[in-house]
């Protein structure tokens, strides 16, 4: 509160500065005047739209960044500050600025000790356990422990930039320790990203995608844009690529999982399609990642195509069991933690026929969960739900009589793995089960919802692309989902992506500003 | 939009909300809402008028507007508040006042106006709007001045206890003991400091998604500039009664030291909220009231501005139309108060309390669900 008064004091101080030398040879009218210009300058200054009247791309600058979400204007802003001209060129309208950013919530970053956000400390051998743990290896491990040992930086260095803090949200307690949490989410965090970036003097256009790029042996000369149907060339001496992958190419998706990707859902924008990514590796830069291989997990399939976010997610397979289009249990919904396991059940459903599947619970569970964005279908019987999923009725009542009876008696308790079990069935549910005997029944549909690809561009230490001749590329860096494979080959740990992003980032923006000014 | 319209798209948005939760760090009104699985009324109500309408939860959002989920939290808790204080006006009657607002209170004002100029000449000859002498209690006794802001005083006091009362009620504030000293003492801090309206922390959001601070600055003006003038009318009806000291006052004196500044903040603070509001991105804004904030900030504008002019008129002719000017804005002023945006002050605060206590006892308020 008394913070709060100064700040408004220091405000009006402000505002009246100008005013002292003015008024010693000015009538007291004239002040006036001038008072009311000031605030009314003032007013106007507070929503600068130059990013609304340039969108004509200059024909030169010293580093091009294509992307515009955290790793591009991480990027960005270090090579501003790094004193070089820098242009950034997203594909997507203003609102769908940023990739996947706008839906992330918050990064894991090393740290010491506890802070005003994080309940204690995450060393960077326990980072690196973990992360190795969900890989399974899949990682290259001196470019994880650098990028470890840099996300230390990160999170006083991305608070200088805008970004703000908060403790972990609700329902995310288990994050507490180990990752900060942007105050607003993804969006907020970009929100400051890029005000930071232009008040640098980052030049920004929208709705530009890069149609096609110039590389010369591993050099990196232009990109072309489109911006309103027209196409410009830009020439850079340094290029960043921070674009992405492709989980919204349908297409492409299909390439490693044939028609069945028809049926997924994309849980970020319909601009993460890749073209950056396919043009770099069409040039001879080498690639790495299983390009076979996405992110995915079980959402609801009532959500819309693209871009629906977090709110779509279910926590509810530990609490019932999963069916398929035929009624049919296929796998063992109790296995382990749901945090531990939510990131396997998008490619079980996408093995399964139609790419659909129902989670299936009772009253007693309906609590017990985040709420999602859609109410589950609800019925009085159990057969009555069955005609709702337009399921085979008989089916599915043999799968819930058979699940019903194979459960033993124990004690529930989600917090840890309980005794709550099944007893004789082919497949078992190993915790959590408890009979769905309690009316009204609930189910929610599932599809895949795909959240990014593994497939990208191989960097050094300094964000640097790699070549497929075995050369490095002389001007051209990555960082962000597009290079997220050096690191994170397989599975997922929440808030990784961001901290790949802003360290690969940070360093690719300080290089290629580097290289530009020599 | 019809008020059911209003509730039932914030029922959609606090359930779109509650699954995200990205935003509880903002503001007050996230954090209560988590509190909650489904939304009644009343528990919309208390939502809806615990917001700000900072704004920084639609620059924030990842799902607002033109994203096909379209949740616009600040547009649709400002329409479900300003119903509210449709439904909690006191008596029943009176509630059309809010349907076409800045037309009513205008009315009201005109109507004011012209019986004090017509009063005074009817009371006197109507020479005496034009002298020069100075002398307020000519035109009209002081007597019948304190009578009658006095009883009007009264009635929009009984009408907005009553109003608060309904809303009390509404939002099960009982439920969860929000009357205790300590939570009042937290909501007065939270009111008091506008806390909520910062943004969660950089300053709110108006025009895009670039913060300020400068609609926290407009209303502290207008609040504590309505304080001290109140302040300055109080100081100087105590100098009357109990001093027998009557008007007019030194420059030096309290009814002057307060008037003085709170006439000016009355008149800057206000003329910067419209500023703002017309400056306002316009899916944060709610079109259909439009004229119920116009006329209130107008209301406070004009009393801070006929204030201060009476100030500096009075040893002139144009002294007694200034006067009943600004008499007949004063009365109109606390004759619309129960039925016009001044009464979001009273609510907000009530939904501050709420939250203070819902924070203390880690529950939500119970309210009467409809069914």
């Amino acid at each position: 509160m008394i913070s709060h008064m100064r700040s408004i004091v220091a405000r009006f101080v402000d505002l009246l500065k100008p005013l002292s030398t003015f008024y010693q040879e000015n009538t007291v009218g004239d002040c006036c005047i001038r008072l009311c210009a000031i605030v009314y300058i003032d007013f106007q200054q507070t929503g600068t739209t130059r990013e609304m009247c340039v969108q004509v791309p200059p024909k030169e600058v010293d580093v091009l960044v294509i992307g515009g979400g955290n790793a591009a204007l991480c990027a960005a802003i270090t090579a501003r500050r790094g004193g070089a001209t820098v242009l950034v060129v997203e594909a997507a309208p203003k609102f769908y600025r940023g990739g996947n950013t706008r839906h992330t919530r918050n990064m894991r970053c090393a740290h010491d000790t506890a802070t005003d956000h994080l309940t204690g400390p995450y060393g960077e051998d326990e980072f690196w356990n973990d992360l190795h743990r969900v890989t399974e290896g899949h990682t290259d491990e001196d470019l994880a422990r650098y990028m470890i040992a840099q996300s230390k930086d990160i999170l006083p260095w991305i608070a200088q930039q805008g970004v703000r803090f908060q403790p972990s949200l609700g329902g995310t307690l288990s994050l507490g320790r180990t990752n900060s949490f942007f105050l607003g989410g993804g969006r907020a965090m970009l929100n400051a990203l890029y005000l930071t970036a232009e008040r640098l003097g980052v030049q920004v256009i929208y709705e530009a995608p890069a149609v096609s790029v110039e590389i010369d042996n591993g050099a990196f000369r232009s990109a072309t844009l489109r911006s309103n149907g027209t196409d410009y060339t830009v020439r850079a001496k340094s290029l960043v690529a921070a674009a992405g992958g492709y989980e919204a190419n349908i297409d492409w998706l299909k390439q490693g999982w044939g028609e069945r990707a028809d049926n997924f859902l994309i849980r970020g924008t319909p601009y993460n399609r890749g073209d950056v990514l396919k043009m770099l590796l069409d040039n001879g830069v080498l690639p790495i990642g299983d390009p076979t291989q996405c992110h995915a997990v079980a959402i609801d399939a009532r959500a819309p195509k693209f871009d629906g976010g977090i709110i779509t997610r279910l926590d509810c397979v530990v609490f019932g069991i999963v069916v398929n289009r035929d009624a049919e249990r296929f796998y063992d919904e109790g296995e382990d933690f749901w945090p531990r396991r939510y990131a396997i059940w998008g490619r079980l459903v996408a093995a399964q026929p139609g790419q659909i599947a129902y989670i299936v619970f009772d009253a007693k569970s309906l609590k017990m969960f985040m709420p999602s964005l859609f109410p589950p279908v609800e019925a009085n019987s159990l057969a009555e739900l069955a005609a709702k999923l337009e399921l085979p009725a008989e089916a599915f009542l043999k799968t819930l009589t058979e699940f019903n009876d194979a459960v033993r008696p124990g004690t529930f308790d989600h917090t840890e793995l309980d005794d709550c079990r099944t007893e004789g069935l082919a497949l078992q549910k190993s915790h959590w089960a408890r009979r769905i005997d309690e009316a009204p029944f609930y189910a929610y549909p599932v599809r895949p919802g795909i959240t990014f690809t593994y497939l990208g561009t191989r960097v050094d230490r300094d964000a640097r692309m790699q070549m497929a001749n075995g050369g490095k590329a002389e001007n051209m860096f990555a960082a962000g989902e597009i290079m997220a494979g050096n690191v994170l080959g397989r599975g997922y740990a929440a808030g990784i992506g961001m901290t790949i992003g802003s360290v690969f980032g940070r360093i690719a923006g300080e290089r290629a500003a580097q290289n530009a000014r020599g | 939009m019809h008020a059911v319209d209003n509730l039932k798209e914030a029922e959609r948005l606090m359930t779109v909300c509650n699954s995200c939760r990205y935003c509880e760090g903002l503001c007050a009104v996230f954090p209560a809402m988590e509190l909650r699985r489904d939304f009644g009324d009343g528990d919309l109500n208390y939502l809806a008028n615990l917001c700000h309408g900072c704004g920084a939860c639609y620059v924030d959002c990842q799902f607002s507007p033109p994203h096909e989920f379209n949740v616009n939290v600040p547009q649709t808790l400002a329409k479900v508040r300003a119903d509210s204080y449709r439904s909690y006006a006191w008596p029943k009657a009176f509630q059309p006042m809010f349907d076409r607002n800045g037309t009513a209170i205008a009315a009201v004002t005109a109507i004011s106006i012209a019986a004090f100029i017509l009063g005074f000449a009817l009371w006197h000859d109507p020479a005496v709007l034009a002298s020069n002498s100075g002398q307020f209690y000519r035109l009209m006794p002081h007597n019948a001045m304190a009578g009658l802001f006095g009883a009007i005083t009264l009635y929009a006091l009984l009408a907005i206890i009553m109003g608060f009362r309904a809303f009390w009620k509404d939002i099960g504030a009982s439920s969860v003991s929000a009357g205790s000293g300590l939570t009042l003492w937290q909501a007065t801090k939270d009111a008091a400091g506008l806390r909520y309206l910062d943004g969660g922390g950089v300053g709110c959001y108006n025009k895009d998604e670039k913060p300020t601070d400068n609609r926290r600055l407009f209303h502290h003006l207008t609040f504590y500039g309505f304080m001290l003038c109140f302040a300055a009318t109080t100081t100087g009806t105590i100098y009357h009664y109990m001093f027998d000291w009557p008007a007019p006052y030194g420059w030096t004196e309290l009814p002057k030291l307060f008037g003085i500044p709170g006439g000016i903040g009355l008149v800057i603070g206000p003329a910067g909220l419209m500023h703002a509001k017309l400056k306002r991105h316009p899916d944060m804004l709610d079109p259909a009231r439009f004229g119920m904030d116009t006329a209130f900030l107008a209301m406070m504008f004009m009393t801070g501005l006929t204030g201060l002019a009476l100030m500096l008129v009075r040893e002139t002719a144009a002294m007694g139309i200034t006067l009943a000017i600004h008499l007949g804005v004063v009365f109109a002023l606390f004759a619309t108060m129960p039925y016009g945006k001044f009464v979001h002050g009273f609510y907000r605060f009530g939904a501050l309390a709420l939250y203070a206590a819902e924070r203390r006892a880690d529950r939500p308020a119970k309210t009467i669900r409809k069914t």
